[in-house]
């Protein structure tokens, strides 16, 4: 079976607060923030792998393949390496400013990618931290006109390796949905929980630790070696016009903190007379 | 003149608040609007939804659209959207899902989860939050047909104004993925609390209550004699102790009701995200350093273990007094 991962390298999100904003509006500055891949990406990483291994040996199933691919500036090659220190066995890189993609582009590129590629299954995030538009698989999944599942919580593949029936973590509950391969799956938290892959070929029994796999250095010395094909954009000759131009950019109103309060007493006091809230 | 078409959701027949939005995004945004609504047994639903102004209620109802598959329901959501300039839905599970296969469908641009509608320069400008809420883009869609997806916290749910708008049947169009795609099962958490997304009041619990059982013996309580509807930190969420639709964040809900108390979470950038337009914020939490203390209206640095009983007791006192 063959897996692709599109992966987005993003501004650190955990020091989102200290983005800036450009003169006049014009543009969100990032300057100073460590780029890293998005972590749902990273998440779908780790889904595709457990998809694609025996669990307990990291043995990857005879024939199988893990492919990650990035629309980006150069630099972008770094995390592609990343996610093949994690296991992946080769990457794509289309290189494009970050200004001159967006989603619908971006699900639109990938379309051709997997024209080309032929993967059984795309895995990626629900989501990215920068741009927090939630749309790229879902388009790309009608543009293919493949089945999909968003916002995967859990993933089993039947052991002909035909379908997927995928949990999907929506409001009120879990939805359950089997997919027929070839399909789109984008991935949210609880896809790294211990058990939450099953692949018919890792047992049962074993349970991987939560998270994305730590990449020890004989892998990533080994990641230094696979390799990376790296082209301009349009050579998937996609049309690269948007459908949609951001105007301006500001920083959101700061709120502004209030009063520490010694006790509950005081804070039951506060927010009966002061707030009216109780 | 160039319309909206609003997109209601529905669960098992009967309609969902979220859809309450979406119409107030509608009116906001100043042009006349309908309503779809695609399901199986909608009649309560649809009767519903004549009462909130809309030139028309269209109606898909079929035993295809029993439960929602988003292969499904896009293809009918599409040929419905034929000659209207907006296409709009709230951002719920729902929504998110949906709209940018209607997007794609029609080759539309998407303005996603979007906190607000600007109609005063002629064409519409959307303010969208990015980068987890630290950066605000004005956006404008530059497609002929425009989709949209409109953030439940930043459109109150509109109420009736009165009215019966006429109802329109829609035909139900085949969808070619239908046969790669089968519905399994609904696992329905069912839960006597309000709605995260519209409740007047949230607790929201951190990893500092250790376990699931932290959740059920310290904070429940305080939920529950509040009213409340209870959130938690993505911390909680991944190690397990709730589960992810209770989630306030960037990645999970963003709620914005007249009084959030966080108990024992520190306030990363992420959680920030999801609750920081609430009107009163109250902080618990015994770190003095915790980010969270920079936006909480009211501050309190103790031991959850030992304040929160306490103001459960306190408010049990109030509610007794009435």
């Amino acid at each position: 079976m063959k897996i692709l991962v599109p992966l987005k390298r993003t501004a650190d999100p955990d020091n989102a607060n200290k983005i800036k904003i450009g003169a006049g509006g014009a543009k969100i500055e990032t300057t100073g923030l460590e780029p890293k891949a998005n972590p749902f990406d990273e998440y779908a990483v780790e889904a595709s792998l457990r998809l694609l291994e025996n669990g307990p040996t990291k043995a990857r199933i005879a024939g199988d393949k893990l492919t990650i691919v990035s629309f980006g500036p150069k630099e972008a090659a770094t995390n592609i390496r990343q996610a093949l220190a994690m296991g992946g066995d080769d990457g794509l890189l289309f290189h494009a400013d970050d200004e001159s993609l967006d989603g619908d582009l971006v699900a639109r590129a990938l379309a051709k990618v997997v024209e080309q590629q032929k993967p059984d299954l795309v895995v990626l995030g629900k989501q990215a931290v920068d741009g927090d538009s939630n749309q790229v698989g879902q388009v790309l999944a009608e543009l293919l006109q493949w089945p999909s599942a968003t916002f995967a919580m859990s993933i089993e593949l039947s052991a002909d390796k035909k379908t997927v029936v995928v949990g999907r973590e929506v409001d009120g509950g879990v939805i359950k949905l089997k997919l027929t391969l070839p399909a789109v799956i984008t991935v949210d938290l609880r896809i790294v929980s211990s058990k939450s892959v099953v692949n018919h070929v890792t047992p049962a029994t074993f349970a991987y630790p939560e998270g994305a796999r730590f990449t020890p250095l004989p892998m990533i010395i080994k990641a230094k070696t696979k390799p990376i094909v790296e082209a301009p954009i349009a050579s998937l000759g996609v049309d690269l016009a948007l459908k949609s131009k951001y105007v301006s950019f500001a920083l959101p109103p700061a709120r502004k903190g209030g009063v520490k309060v010694k006790d509950v007493a005081e804070l039951v006091q506060k927010l009966r007379t002061e707030a009216k809230v109780l | 003149m160039s319309k909206i078409l609003v997109v209601a959701e529905v669960s098992a027949g009967k309609l969902k608040k979220t859809t309450h939005s979406a119409i107030s995004f509608a009116r906001m945004a100043g042009m006349p609007f309908d309503v779809l609504v695609v399901g199986h047994g909608v009649g309560a639903a649809v009767e519903e939804l004549r009462a909130f102004g809309a030139g028309a209620v269209k109606v898909a109802d079929d035993a295809r659209f029993a439960h929602y598959v988003g292969e499904v329901f896009a293809p009918t959501v599409s040929a419905a959207a034929s000659g209207y300039a907006v296409v709009a839905v709230t951002a719920s599970s729902f929504g998110k899902d949906l709209a940018p296969r209607v997007a794609a469908r029609l080759g539309a641009g998407f303005a996603s989860d979007i906190a607000g509608v600007d109609a005063s320069g002629g064409a519409l400008s959307y303010k969208r939050p990015m980068y987890a809420g630290n950066a605000v883009a004005s956006m404008q869609v530059t497609t002929s047909t425009q989709v949209v997806s409109a953030r439940q916290s930043e459109f109150a749910a509109a109420a009736p104004s009165g009215g019966a708008s006429p109802v329109e049947a829609v035909a139900a169009v085949d969808a070619p993925l239908a046969g790669r795609v089968e519905f399994v099962s609904f696992d329905e958490v069912k839960s006597a609390r309000p709605e995260l997304a519209e409740a007047k009041v949230v607790v929201s619990g951190g990893r500092s209550l250790k376990s699931a059982e932290g959740f059920k013996t310290v904070l429940e309580p305080l939920v529950d004699v509040m009213g409340a509807a209870m959130g938690a930190s993505r911390a909680a969420v991944d190690a397990g102790y709730v589960p992810n639709d209770l989630q306030v964040g960037q990645t999970g809900k963003v709620v914005a009701p007249k009084l959030y108390i966080a108990v024992g979470i520190s306030g990363a950038i992420q959680h920030i995200a999801g609750m920081k337009n609430s009107k009163v914020i109250v902080a618990i939490n015994k770190d003095p350093e915790a980010p969270i203390f920079q936006l909480a209206d009211y501050g309190l640095v103790a031991d959850l273990y030992k304040a929160v009983p306490e103001l459960t007791e306190a408010v049990k006192k109030i509610r007794a007094e009435g």
